[in-house]
């Protein structure tokens, strides 16, 4: 299929779409309004339903709903939106059903910012609701990756049974960039016998709940939740390098923060500065097998983020103390330049080199 | 010999939890029993609350889902926008719907979604120890209100029927009680009709009934009856506040 040239909250309606996506429910929120416009003209076109709902919870709890009943769902807002759903997100991740969470991040905390920013971190990777759950959590770094990964997103949230968040910044959501929707492999996915959609008098009646008031059956339940977690941690790591031979420094950013780390990679290596680049695609799971072997030449991390280094404690983390971690961020919706990550790394190396 | 009388197949096996007298195990039989004779106990799902109520998952027999405190509309919205030839229903208690979900129950009904929302209405929280309502009643004593509801403190107990009535969307609206067998058979055809609204894809329909909680309210089941139809229902009067005939 050719390309064409879409805004990234369109881009993303349109994968969700293809994917087969044909039940959103949202809640107008500034940066990423066009994405549920850009539904509510296109879903009722392939036979699908838009519904506005009277607020984020009630958007997500619409989205549990939907969900329950075995169909592809999906819902987007931005921060302060996110933070209010993440009830229902609980909800859907104790339940275990499969859906897709948007986040187009803007500055917070509170009421914020309306501008890019990536300080949803923590709320996404560490739970963000009650109890011991995770979800899984793109990151994409451009509308190609945003269009190529929400629909791997719907296909993980179905073959997990678990809410998958894909957390975009204000820049992608308002981006356009040329993008292709490429043919989608079939994937072997369980069928939906869990589903509550009527008995039609041939089975017990299924029942879709996260209540377990016996306290040893609410434990084998997060036994089981964290089975499926860890099985994530094994097999959804993915990450990308660049320019990782012999740095000196090895920058980790996400996002569209990590094309920024990129150009200022490019402008040091025109000058014989070597510094390389590790880029979480999932931020959860943080890809930790990337960090195992480390080139030889490599004397600290630096995190660069659009927050206030939200992502360094993951970093230390896996770095298990052999290097020291730098941070470099701006947050409230300033955006890093690729110069001022250069200064930085400069200021890092030991002045002018 | 001939049967005579048999449980209604819209209720499974499970023995409920709720106190002796409270009335909920009668509205979960009308529910149940109204879903059998309309013959949609297999296309119908219903969505449980958080409250007293919370285990009904467990006792209708048919598909069910557990909503968040408050967000059984909303719930119910997903599923019947997913499933709209399937049966819906919400079954949700006064802290449920008229404090914690009062959002989702007036939108719900603006959005005029074809379900049906069952609201019992015992102007007390019970789950959790009875506790003040919007619905408690003036002078009404709770755990949360010691001394009695003071309307200078914590305002008038909300009328959520009447409010819903004036909402375009809500195409059926009744208030039904359960303290007497005459009004038992009333509340069974109001819960049929609410149904049966929802089946012929008019709108939204909505039956709020009166109920006891012996327990919290610290009297007999017997005596709890007799209070409710001398205190409730003179504050909250029985009746039909819209029909599909009336809306528009």
């Amino acid at each position: 299929m050719a390309k064409v040239l879409m805004k990234g909250n369109e881009a993303i309606g349109a994968a969700a779409i293809n994917a087969g996506c044909r039940y959103f429910f949202g809640y107008p929120i500034t940066p990423q309004n066009e994405l549920p416009e850009y539904m509510s003209r296109e879903l009722p076109k392939v036979g699908g339903v838009f519904v506005q709902a009277e607020s984020e919870v009630a958007a997500i709890n619409m989205v549990y709903g939907a969900a329950g009943s075995g169909v592809r769902v999906m819902t987007s807002s931005s921060s302060p939106g996110i933070a209010l759903k993440q009830e229902g997100i609980s909800y859907i991740a104790g339940a275990e059903l499969p859906a897709v969470i948007v986040n187009i991040v803007r500055g917070g905390p509170g009421l914020g910012s309306i501008q890019p920013s990536q300080s949803d971190y923590n709320q996404s990777t560490r739970g963000g609701g009650d109890g011991d759950y995770h979800l899984l959590v793109y990151a994409p770094a451009n509308i190609q990756e945003m269009v190529d990964l929400l629909q791997e997103a719907f296909d993980k949230a179905d073959f997990y049974r678990n809410p998958v968040m894909v957390m975009g910044d204000g820049m992608i959501g308002q981006m356009m960039e040329p993008v292709e929707f490429k043919e989608r492999p079939e994937v072997d996915l369980p069928p939906k016998d869990w589903a509550a959609t009527g008995t039609e008098g041939k089975r017990k009646p299924n029942v879709i709940n996260s209540l377990f008031l016996k306290p040893e059956e609410l434990e084998d339940h997060n036994i089981r939740l964290t089975e499926k977690y860890d099985a994530m941690k094994k097999n959804e790591q993915q990450w990308e390098t660049y320019n990782m031979e012999k740095p000196e420094i090895i920058c980790v950013a996400y996002g569209t923060t990590a094309r920024i780390v990129k150009s200022a990679i490019d402008t040091l290596k025109a000058e014989g500065i070597e510094i390389g680049l590790i880029r979480p695609i999932l931020v959860w799971p943080f890809p930790e097998k990337a960090f195992v072997e480390l080139p030889e030449t490599a004397k600290m991390f630096l995190s660069v983020e659009m927050s206030m280094g939200q992502m360094i404690d993951d970093i230390k983390i896996v770095n298990q103390g052999r290097l020291p971690v730098e941070f470099y961020g701006r947050s409230g919706g300033m955006i890093p330049s690729p110069d001022g990550v250069v200064q930085k790394i400069r200021a890092l190396l030991g002045g002018a080199k | 010999m001939a049967v005579v009388f048999e449980k209604t197949k819209g209720l499974t096996e499970k023995e409920t939890h709720y106190c002796p007298g409270c009335t909920h195990g009668i509205i979960h039989r009308l529910v149940a029993e109204v879903l059998e004779e309309l013959d949609v106990l297999g296309e119908t799902v219903g969505v449980a609350p958080v409250g007293c109520s919370v285990l009904a998952y467990e006792y209708f027999n048919c598909d069910m889902q557990e909503a968040a405190h408050g967000r059984a509309p909303a719930v119910a919205t997903g599923i019947k926008r997913a499933l709209p030839d399937k049966v819906v229903f919400s079954y949700q208690g006064d802290g449920d719907l008229a404090s914690i979900g009062t959002a989702e129950i007036v939108h719900v009904a603006h959005r005029g979604e074809k379900i049906t929302t069952i609201f019992v209405n015992n102007a007390i929280y019970g789950m959790t120890g009875g506790q003040m309502a919007p619905t408690t009643l003036i002078g009404q004593k709770t755990t949360t209100s010691p001394l009695g509801r003071d309307s200078n403190l914590t305002g008038f107990p909300l009328r959520m029927s009447e409010m819903l009535a004036t909402i375009d969307g809500a195409v059926f609206v009744e208030r039904v009680s359960v303290h007497n067998p005459a009004a038992i058979r009333k509340a069974k055809k109001a819960i049929k009709k609410a149904f049966e609204v929802q089946l012929e894809g008019k709108g939204f329909g909505i039956v709020e009934v009166l109920s006891t909680c012996p327990t919290n309210w610290g009297m007999t089941p017997v005596k709890a009856l007799g209070w409710l139809e001398e205190n409730m229902i003179p504050y909250y009067p029985l009746g039909n506040f819209k029909s599909p005939e009336e809306a528009k």
